[in-house]
């Protein structure tokens, strides 16, 4: 038995008369939205239901609707389609910027108080409950040392890893790894700092301190390690699999050795891919402040030394300032939290140029 | 230093899949080889056995023995860069590498095995660009991307980049079915250059390219789908388009099967 539904989908759509078609003047799509929300100003105001908010998505559910009548009915169904989920596409974006846009604007108004040379050259050291200044110095020196160590501990391994997974692996070792890489990129923080708290702290460090446990920034750099290799494993593994077949063979077939064509040819090919994993990941690291707590202990003083006692660093600070009795410490938690986001931002872009220093790649 | 290139019951599989069964076929040197047949009958797979290209693919594996000038290439003491070396390969598609200039992609080869010396490297560089018909071309821009050239050009960069090493054989993969036909012109005369120097042995599924440019042509074809592909016929080039004695190949030239 067929169906009218099925036997007009079996024929081919018939040939329009003219190529020309309807279109809406260009002012059709900015009158609909002042309609809108002109419309929905009235219906929230005039029945007081809400404030400027609820106007504001009304008109958008306002605006999808009259621009979908309006299409449909001056140029057809398709037409109308197009326009309504472009509109849907834009605003998705607009949603999704808009956090962002309003993060960094609360960091960058709310961070400019303390924004001052003081902050960059002090520590919390001697800082009392009344001090207005002090500044987050220590904490930047823990930061780049912690993160510095973890990146120079995870870079090596985690692309050795993926290389391994990728060029040489076969079988159920290689599955096996995989399997875990993944299983790694769930751990929770909490878990990498107490894993390194156990280990580290409590059983290693003893045998360089006389015997007793201590804290100390490369405890906080090994637990971020943790948490940094599944990241850059996975991410390099994605870029080394993008690199075409055909470069291999290509090196292959002029008698170059397996590992100079990973060396030479492979790698450079997926370096501004890697680049970003590796971004990423520091991006990750530099922001966590559980692992920093649990086994570097923070501190208020400054200590270069990433291998002996308390180091704090910016996420830490942060957390320490913000939740400090002092009405001076919520701006420094601010100025803080704007230092780590600037940071992160300066390397991200350092590297992308160092990554792209190579002048052949466009 | 062209070698001879010679196959007795070369059997090659993908896992278990039987790809082609039983070849025996020599290639004298100094001379272009086509292989022609339709698609899937095993030509490429045969080419890429010839420098160890074929075991590159995992599962993938060669029976048989293949010989250059009395050498067992399969043997167990083998260097397989060595044999890479000996035998050059051009693909299919143009595939210079994407971070290297074109001088550096010339060299690659050298470069890759070890020769520093810049003097060595820039003389091999203009030769092996001269030999490819590219000179002209790229003199001025040798620091510019290889990928930054013209489909035909990367092709001849590609071709380039292989004789720079010397090899004494040169396999090549259907080495124009991505390009016009003048760059096309361009490597088929490039081709009888290279036949002074090189044992050439091309893949094409072009016939009249088969017959411009071959001395010899072997023919493959398979039975069926799933079947290994079979070498029918291997004759004179001119014996082969002009009167062949197998029905089969008769067919297939003459666009009556394939």
């Amino acid at each position: 038995m067929t169906t009218t539904a099925t036997s007009h989908r079996t024929r081919p759509p018939a040939q329009p008369d003219s190529l020309r078609a309807k279109r809406l003047p260009w002012y059709a799509a900015p009158a609909i939205a002042v309609a809108a929300l002109a419309l929905s100003a009235v219906i929230v105001y005039g029945t007081s239901i809400g404030g400027p908010v609820l106007v504001v998505v009304l008109a958008a559910i306002l605006y999808l609707v009259g621009l979908f009548a309006a299409a449909n009915a001056v140029e057809g169904r398709r037409s109308a389609r197009n326009r309504t989920w472009s509109a849907l596409i834009h605003s998705a974006f607009v949603l999704a910027v808009l956090p962002l846009v309003s993060v960094v604007w609360t960091l960058v108004s709310k961070g400019a108080d303390r924004l001052d040379v003081n902050f960059f050259q002090t520590s919390m050291n001697n800082i009392g409950a009344r001090d207005a200044n002090g500044g987050a110095y220590h904490a930047i020196v823990g930061t780049l040392e912690q993160v510095g160590i973890a990146t120079l501990i995870t870079v090596p391994l985690g692309v050795l890893c993926a290389i391994y997974i990728v060029e040489y692996g076969r079988g159920k070792f290689a599955f096996a790894i995989r399997f875990f890489v993944d299983v790694m990129t769930g751990i929770p923080s909490i878990v990498s700092g107490l894993f390194v708290l156990a280990f580290w702290v409590l059983i290693v460090s003893p045998w360089f301190n006389d015997g007793r446990p201590s804290f100390s920034g490369f405890a906080a750099a090994l637990a971020l390690s943790v948490l940094m290799l599944p990241t850059i494993v996975r991410s390099t593994e994605e870029m080394l699999r993008l690199v075409p077949a055909p470069l291999r063979e290509g090196a292959y077939a002029l008698g170059v050795p397996k590992w100079k064509t990973i060396l030479r040819v492979v790698l450079p090919t997926a370096l501004p891919g890697i680049v970003t994993g590796v971004m990423l990941a520091i991006a990750r690291a530099a922001g966590e402040t559980a692992p920093v707590l649990l086994v570097a202990g923070g501190g208020a003083a400054i200590n270069t030394n990433p291998f002996e006692n308390n180091q704090s660093s910016l996420s830490l600070f942060v957390y320490q300032q913000a939740g400090d009795a002092s009405k001076y410490a919520p701006a420094r938690a601010w100025t803080a939290a704007l230092t780590l986001v600037a940071l992160v931002l300066i390397l991200t872009i350092a590297a992308k140029l160092l990554a792209r220093r190579n002048r052949l790649s466009r | 230093m062209a070698k001879r290139v010679s196959a007795s019951n070369v059997t090659a599989y993908y896992g278990g899949f039987k790809a082609i069964e039983n070849i025996n076929l020599t290639v004298e040197p100094k001379t272009v080889t086509a292989l022609i047949g339709p698609s899937g009958c095993g030509k490429s797979t045969f080419l890429r056995s010839i420098n160890r290209m074929h075991e590159v693919l995992p599962g993938a594996r060669v029976e048989g023995s293949l010989t250059i000038d009395d050498q067992d290439i399969y043997d167990r003491d083998v260097d397989v860069t060595a044999v890479r070396r000996t035998i050059g390969m051009v693909f299919q598609r143009p595939n210079p590498f994407p971070t290297m200039s074109i001088f550096e992609n010339v060299v690659a080869g050298l470069k890759l095995n070890g020769v520093r010396k810049k003097s060595i490297l820039e003389d091999a560089a203009e030769k092996a660009l001269r030999a490819a018909n590219l000179w002209g071309e790229v003199k001025d821009r040798l620091g510019k991307p290889g990928a930054g050239l013209s489909g035909g050009q990367q092709q001849r960069l590609c071709i380039a980049r292989t004789i720079a090493v010397e090899p004494q054989v040169v396999l090549m993969d259907e080495p124009c079915s991505a390009l016009d036909p003048i760059s096309t012109l361009a490597i088929e005369d490039l081709m009888f250059q290279l036949k002074d120097k090189f044992t050439i042995i091309i893949v094409t599924h072009n016939m009249q390219q088969a017959a411009r440019v071959s001395d010899r042509t072997a023919f493959f074809s398979i039975e069926k789908t799933g079947d290994p592909g079979r070498l029918i016929e291997y004759d004179n080039t001119q014996k082969i388009f002009s009167n062949p004695s197998v029905k089969k190949t008769e067919d297939y030239i003459t666009g009556r099967f394939g």
